[in-house]
């Protein structure tokens, strides 16, 4: 190992001569990465042989195949580890001890009616569990089995499965495929051997990366080469560090060394380059994708985490009544049984072989451990036992109903709203705190083309969509009121508003916006204006400009075109670093400037010439190309035209152009600056556009400069590259601006605005830049203009302890200044928006400032994070919510948001996109984003509600029945004795009463669908927890226990001692626990009758059946043969069924038991109704009328909504209130002018100004 | 008849759409005043008159209760009563007059009552084997007999606590100086005569231990036959409770005097139990018991309380149904 780092090589890297892409080449790595002398050490041991796997099928350098697992059992674990996680549920874990008791007849009840019941339910949540790994399985064997072209020999190269590649296996990959495993780039289709790639699924970065290969794996750029290729690569171990890769490759007896670009990452895709070829270097799990991923967490919801204490709050209750029976047991044992000589107890003297150790006399401790164990056992019924077994059955019910929601249907990509796991349905209903990430969740990635400002004059539509909502609002808003002013009739006053509100757009431009739902024909150009279309720009006035305009966006860029076989038209396509690039060459050929041929350093262009109205061939000769740097920018390129003028083509940052303008360049500077931030607010990203002509001496001088500087070798030649381009790079000519918009998903800016209304905070994480974060912040409307931003970022990076330390206290001022400000003006609800970046972010997330930071955040109306990386968005991600406490919910579509989603109490993966990683990691997955809306204020609030009833009811029922055998313990000394039948224990959870609450947890709706997304603040009962507090648990175990006292007393009092029919018979023990039964399977299936609000047949089948099905199984249970049935023998039929008190008894005790309950709701809905008791009474006020034309029923809709300081309703709701302000200043100068002038008509057409 | 299946089956399409889009038609009962007015009005009416009936019923039954087992023991023994009623020596004859002070009409039924007697004691109800009472020893797994189960090592039929403690006073009613006839038959439910008790099982081995329990059976006659057996069998749900002893089958007059002739055998007294003699007629409703009747009374009229008060209440804080500004919205800008 010595000796290979011993013989690397140290020579120059002559990189291959430069064409067009030359410029764009980052700094080529004479500096290598420190650690390069690490190899062969502790750590960087990794050996792999190139192109001879089968090396590598034996020790030492066995390596795993390729196959990812993301299962949580296999066949061999999942019994072990299923039934652990079972049984870690306390109750369970009860029932298994009661069951194992039952086997050496400590337990009160038959064996098979207490190991039945728990076998049926940990069986189910077991087949659950099966059927979910299941499906995660399938998906692995789906990814697994893509296939990927492979070295076998003479180089041949056939389709391999991913999961059958091996280490040091020699893949090629083609255009457009993701990369199998890790791998080192060895050559590619390019002569250069570089490749670009997206790693969106890594980092969610969306422009491309150049990789590299070395130059000496260059030549193998042939199927053929590969049948004689040998070489060793020595590597770090697997790690899960994205950003680093230290190895060296031994070829040809010469040693090279690799930096992370000869290194493609598993994840990410092969673009715009034909085909590579790369050798395996990790695979599998060692990859750098699947390091970096976590195992999914198994996630509990809030309710299911408060159950526990409502199990153990139970339990407690059970060992109390247990003690109480143990203790009253043993003193009726020493002080009274010993006299009970029909019991004939054991007594110490008397014989051995009685082994009754329950009733020793003697043995009194032992005695009352054992009924302590007993009791335990006897009173399991206030453990609900079905309780997890049916809220598993009720969520995968629900699941299924969210799968099957049409609505959530996505027809463009036919896929619908998937619930992964069912274990989070009702955490849907609680969250407060939505983590989004931007690239494929809100936008598209796609850039589109929608205005631009040229020579002062803005194109593409003046009016926003905010306005336009705001104008028609008001006059929504303002017909129904009064409104004085005298002898305008309604039409001409809504006339006038509009007219008003949409002033200084012209009616074409206007309809041309209006139309917005046409979706553009053309991808990446949505634009609409008759003064540039169809040529038409050569009637403008500054044609010279606007000809310049159209030739930088045609020629300052870096892409190239495709031609594109299956289009019939002339039309090209285009493929380019970023997206925007690509909308600009879109645009140019719409404007009829159409580039369509590049070589290493002539651009071709197809003009049309406004003198000659032809279109003409062009040719410009690339001289320089300056290239686009986040800290520059702006790019430049350099070109001379046919008659050897030459023009320096400038694109950048408007503040960036706006510095460098000639004096002479600023003539639009004023207007253009205007157009600059009403596209800004609108959230479209703007670029300027600006040239300039050199003399071509200058040029010369300048040249010269420029290559020395290109040439120079070393830590400053980035400077003087630098230097040299300021030098050129000024007294630019300000031509204009473009807005392109990062086209967002459908629906998203209504989703975001619901969800707002409904109460919900919206953080944005994404790695993209600041630039197009905040854009896109604008464009879903979670930062409009009159926003205080809080920007938090560092000034410069970090190299050392102390500066890092100096960083934090900068961070840690800059966010107490801006809390400071924030608790200030907190009162005036001016909505504060805070952007930070992922630097700023690494150091404010650190121990001592994050709660600081987090405090600032919290209080913010947005939250805008950029360039974060995926650990980082995990990190906010459980930072927030442990802050905090409320429930959060991320939501994103690649692998980079794997993290967050994983880390959030609810992980949302979009599934429209290509990448399954962050679908297979989520909870949910959603096809598009704006079904997050439905999923939470509809599904989430139903489901909220209907866990938390069920719950509810399950703990009353089991209370109301579970007591009656405890007060019966009273009667009997304690002994014991069970009032019921085996059976009828058994089958109380299993079949009496478990059908109504699972129709209830399925079907149960407060209100409709349509009414949830009317009014969204109802979701916030989720939120505030109002169906699941602790007052409301509390109350229904107290309204059990009324219910069992008011059944037992009842039946004891009026069954005995007399008789219970006209012979005269008395009630035994067998026919006075078959009436109470009856009483309490009646009562606790009439309670949920009251408790639901929403009967379809099943809920009347399922609760009416069940009465029904106890009296059914009370006959069967009589109609078998004694021996069977024992003392139910023909007790219906012949015992209870004629007796008049029976059936009297049943009634009475229903309705006292109920009467409690129902005083409480009437006076509750009476007097302190809910916001839902409230909609159902306006729903079925209204039902006559169409809702939808209520004036009330819109107002209260409206009021409905939280107030918000995001979301489009929030923007508008701010412009209405400035359009109302300029209103009454224009009724103020009507009623003054009316005063002044006679003429009405001429006063109410006076221009508004 | 495709047609028709066709339109069943489409029926039944729509109908698991509806159920998928969670539509399905539903009835939304909101509880609006006036319907909670009628509930509780409704349940006042219903449930006086009925508890009304039901006390009448109550009333119409007539009961005789008389408490004998300290009254049957001597004088001289009542100091130590315990070692008077294990003394089978001293004979346990006694007698007790019961005054008739309203008309019985016929049937009369006798029952004995035992106060503080666990039957329901868990050791004492599990000790018994419905086999062997159907099989008789043909059956020979009786270990849940226990601890009466074997004597001599010969099985007990019937075997258990239970049966080995069968009450075993004995009454004789003597009216004006005519015995009056007690039917003794068909005191125990039919179902358990006829499939619980066999009919070939005869009593074997019968309380001839050391330790002599209750009452001995005839062991001629089948278990079938031995009622006060399967009326004893039947366990009582609670620690007092009455037994059916048989039906006297002419009516009582009032004021009639009723010499019971009793054998004061059973022994309540080691733990303080009481033995009482109950004559009863019995209406529909079966014995004499208030409690019904005035539950159903007390709900009635708290119904009918109620259903004034809360409409007093809806007149002085009358919310307007559907009122808006109760919303919690509503109600924050109000404040606000």
């Amino acid at each position: 190992m010595a000796a290979a780092t011993s013989r690397r090589r140290k020579g120059k890297i002559r990189w291959s001569n430069l064409y067009s892409f030359a410029c764009l080449r980052p700094l080529t790595s004479e500096e290598r990465p420190a650690g390069r002398d690490v190899i062969g050490q502790p750590g960087f041991s990794r050996v792999v042989f190139c192109n001879e796997p089968h090396l590598h099928k034996r020790k030492p350098y066995k390596y795993p195949y390729n196959n990812i697992s993301t299962t949580k059992y296999n066949v061999l674990t999942f019994l072990p580890r299923a039934l652990f996680e079972q049984f870690r549920r306390v109750a369970n874990f009860y029932f298994l001890l009661a069951a194992v008791f039952s086997l050496f007849s400590l337990a009160p009840f038959s064996r098979a009616s207490l190991i039945a019941p728990l076998v049926f339910v940990v069986g189910i949540s077991m087949l659950k569990e099966a059927v979910e790994d299941w499906h995660r399985f399938l998906q692995d064997l789906d990814v697994n089995n893509r296939t990927v072209k492979a070295h076998v020999s003479n180089g041949v190269f056939v389709d391999k499965s991913w999961k059958k590649l091996l280490v040091g296996d020699v893949v090629k990959v083609n255009k457009d495929e993701y990369f199998p495993s890790d791998l080192l780039l060895l050559s590619s289709s390019y002569e250069d051997g570089v490749c670009y790639v997206e790693t969106m699924n890594l980092d969610g970065e969306t422009n491309l990366k150049i990789k590299r290969c070395l130059e000496a794996s260059l030549c193998l750029n042939e199927d053929e080469e590969f049948s004689q290729f040998k070489a060793t690569v020595r590597c770090e171990d697997p790690n899960p560090n994205l950003y680093t890769f230290v190895g060296n490759l031994e070829f040809k007896k010469e040693s090279y060394p690799l930096s992370p670009s000869q290194l493609l990452l598993r994840d990410s895709k092969l673009r715009n380059t034909d085909y590579i070829y790369g050798v395996v270097i990790f695979s599998g799990r060692d990859t750098k994708a699947v390091r970096n991923s976590t195992r999914s967490p198994s996630k509990r919801s809030r309710i299911e985490r408060k159950m526990d204490y409502i199990i153990y709050l139970l339990f407690s209750m059970l060992v109390l009544v247990s003690l109480v029976s143990s203790i009253g047991s043993s003193l009726f044992l020493k002080h009274d049984m010993v006299d009970w000589w029909y019991l004939q107890l054991p007594d110490s003297s008397s014989s051995e072989e009685d082994d009754d150790h329950f009733f020793n006399p003697s043995k009194l401790v032992q005695s009352a451990v054992l009924q302590f164990i007993r009791a335990l056992i006897l009173y399991g019924y206030l453990i609900p036992i079905s309780l997890y077994v049916s809220i598993e059955v009720v969520k995968v019910l629900q699941t299924m109903l969210i799968n099957k929601d049409i609505e959530l249907y996505d027809e463009v990509t036919c896929k619908s709203v998937q619930a992964r796991t069912s274990n989070l349905n009702e955490e849907l209903g609680q969250v407060e705190m939505i983590l989004s990430d931007k690239t494929g969740t809100l936008t598209c990635n796609q850039m589109e083309f929608r205005k631009c400002s040229i020579a002062g004059i803005s194109y593409g539509g003046d009016i926003t969509e905010v306005d336009l909502a705001a104008s028609m609002r008001m006059n929504a808003d303002f017909e129904p009121f009064e409104f004085s002013m005298d002898e305008t009739d309604r039409a001409t006053r809504s006339f006038e508003l509009y007219e008003f509100s949409v002033s200084g757009f012209s009616a074409q431009n206007g309809n041309a916006r209006l139309l917005k739902s046409e979706e553009p024909v053309i991808k990446g150009f949505n634009f609409r204006d008759d003064r540039l279309m169809n040529k038409n720009w050569i009637n403008g006035t500054n044609l010279s400009d606007i000809t310049m305009f159209f030739r930088v966006m045609a020629l300052c860029h870096t892409g190239i075109p495709i031609e594109d076989d299956s289009h019939k038209t002339d039309k090209l396509s285009y493929e380019a670093e970023s997206p925007e690039e690509v909308s600009f060459l879109i645009a140019s050929q719409e404007f009829g400037f159409q580039f369509f041929r590049r070589t290493q350093s002539l651009i071709f262009v197809k003009e049309f010439d406004p003198s000659s109205m032809k279109e003409v061939e062009r040719e410009y000769k690339l001289l320089n190309l300056l290239e686009f740097s986040s800290s520059r920018k702006r790019m430049s390129v350099i070109v001379s035209n046919e008659d050897g003028q030459i023009f320096l083509l400038c694109k950048g940052a408007d503040s960036i152009i706006f510095d460098r303008l000639a004096d002479n360049g600023r003539t639009y500077e004023q207007a253009t600056t205007l157009h600059l931030s009403s596209y800004a607010e609108d959230g479209l990203r703007t670029l300027a556009f600006a040239y300039r002509e050199i003399e071509a001496a200058e040029y010369e001088r300048w040249n010269t400069i420029f290559t020395q500087a290109k040439a120079t070798i070393g830590p400053e030649r980035e400077e003087l590259l630098e230097q040299a381009s300021e030098m050129i790079e000024k007294d630019l000519v300000l031509l204009g601006v473009v807005a392109v918009e990062d086209k967002l998903q459908k629906g998203v800016p209504e989703c975001i605005d619901k969800l707002a209304q409904a109460g919900l905070k919206i953080w944005l994480l994404t790695g993209d830049k600041r630039e197009t974060a905040i854009n896109v912040g604008f464009a879903c409307s979670l930062l409009r203009q009159d926003m205080m931003q809080f920007h938090l970022s560092l000034s410069r990076e970090a190299e050392s302890n102390s500066q890092v330390k100096a960083m934090e206290e900068e961070i840690l001022q800059q966010i107490q200044s801006s809390y400071k400000l924030l608790c200030e003006e907190g009162n005036n609800e001016a909505p504060y928006g805070l952007i930070i970046d992922g630097k700023a972010l690494e150091i404010a997330l650190r121990q001592d400032v994050k709660d600081e930071f987090l405090q600032l955040a919290v209080n913010c109306a947005s939250v805008i994070c950029c360039r974060v990386s995926p650990k980082q968005k995990a990190l906010i991600t459980r930072l927030v919510k442990q802050y905090t406490g409320r429930t959060t919910l991320a939501i994103g579509d690649g692998a980079n948001d794997v993290g967050m989603i994983q880390e959030a109490d609810i992980g949302v993966g979009i599934s429209g996109m290509e990448g399954m990683q962050a679908v297979m990691a989520s909870d949910f997955s959603l096809p598009q984003f704006r079904f997050l809306e439905r999923l939470l204020v509809v599904h989430g609030h139903w489901c909220y509600q209907r866990i938390s009833k069920m719950v509810l009811y399950f703990v009353y029922k089991n209370v109301a029945f579970g007591l009656t055998l405890f007060y019966y313990e009273l009667y009997t000394s304690f002994s014991g004795e069970v009032l019921y039948d085996d059976w009828y224990m058994t089958m109380f959870n299993v079949m009496l009463t478990s059908l109504p609450v699972i129709a209830l947890g399925v079907l149960e709706q407060d209100v409709s669908s349509d009414i949830c997304l009317q009014f969204p603040a109802l979701y916030q009962q989720g939120p505030r927890n109002v169906h699941f507090s602790w007052s409301r648990i509390v109350g229904w175990i107290l309204n059990g226990v009324v219910t069992s006292l008011v059944i037992f007393l009842a039946n004891i009092y009026i069954l005995s001692p007399t008789a219970l029919q006209q012979n005269g018979f008395v009630a035994d023990i067998d026919s006075l626990g078959a009436i109470t039964y009856t009483c309490v399977i009646w009562t606790v299936n009439c309670q949920i009758a009251l408790f639901t609000s929403h009967f379809t047949w099943i809920q009347h089948l399922s609760i009416w059946g069940s009465i029904l099905l106890w009296y059914i199984f009370l006959l069967g249970y009589g109609a078998l043969p004694p021996n069977l049935s024992g003392n139910t023998f023909q007790l219906l039929i012949e015992v209870i069924g004629p007796t008049p008190l029976y059936w009297m008894i049943t009634v009475l005790v229903v309705v006292v038991s109920l009467l409690p309950y129902f005083v409480h709701i009437v006076i509750q809905r009476s007097f302190y109704p809910m916001d839902d008791h409230i909609i159902q009474e306006m729903e079925k006020r209204l039902k006559k009328d169409d809702m939808r034309d209520n004036q009330m029923w819109l107002r209260e809709q409206r009021n409905s909504q939280m107030s918000t300081n995001v979301g489009f309703s929030a923007r508008v709701e701010a412009k209405v209130v400035s359009f109302s302000q300029q209103m009454q200043q224009k009724k103020v100068s009507i009623c003054r002018s009316v005063t002044n002038s006679p003429i009405y008509r001429s006063i109410t057409r006076t221009p508004f100004s | 008849m495709a047609d028709m299946n066709r339109e069943r089956h489409r029926t039944r399409e729509t109908a698991f759409y509806l159920f998928t889009q969670q539509s399905l038609p539903a009835c939304k009962p909101v509880l609006t005043p006036g319907w909670v007015i009628t509930i509780f009005l409704f349940m006042g009416l219903i449930f006086i008159p009925v508890g009304l009936i039901t006390l009448r019923a109550s009333h119409s039954v007539v009961e005789i209760v008389d408490r004998y087992d300290t009254e049957c023991v001597p004088e001289a023994f009542r100091i130590d009563k315990i070692s008077y009623i294990q003394d089978d020596s001293i004979p346990k004859n006694c007698s007790r007059f019961m005054k008739v002070h309203k008309y019985m009409k016929a049937p009369i039924y006798i029952y004995y009552q035992l106060d503080n007697y666990y039957q329901n004691h868990r050791r004492y109800v599990k000790s018994r084997s419905d086999k062997q009472l159907l099989h008789g020893q043909k059956y020979h797994d009786t270990s849940s007999c226990q601890p009466v189960e074997l004597n001599n090592g010969q099985p007990i039929v019937p075997c258990g606590l239970i049966a080995w403690s069968l009450f075993n006073d004995s009454f004789t009613f003597i009216r004006e100086r005519a015995e009056l006839k007690v039917n003794r038959k068909n005191i125990a439910w039919k179902s358990d005569r006829d499939h619980k008790f066999g009919k070939n099982v005869h009593p074997f081995n019968f309380q001839n231990g050391t330790l002599i329990g209750g009452g001995k059976l005839n062991p001629k006659v089948p278990l079938s036959d031995q009622e006060d057996l399967i009326v004893w069998m039947r366990t009582s749900a609670l620690p007092s409770f009455r037994k059916l002893y048989g039906r006297i089958k002419e009516d009582l007059d009032a004021d009639d005097v009723i010499v019971v002739n009793l054998m004061n055998n059973y022994n309540t007294y080691s733990f303080g139990g009481k033995k009482k003699l109950v004559l009863s007629t019995s209406s529909w409703l079966g014995g004499k018991n208030d409690f019904l009747g005035h539950a159903c009374v007390i709900i009635g009229s708290s119904s009918l309380i109620l259903a004034i008060v809360f409409t007093l209440l809806h007149l002085k804080y009358r919310r307007p149904y559907g009122d808006t500004s109760y919303l919690p919205w509503s109600r924050k800008s109000l404040s606000g």
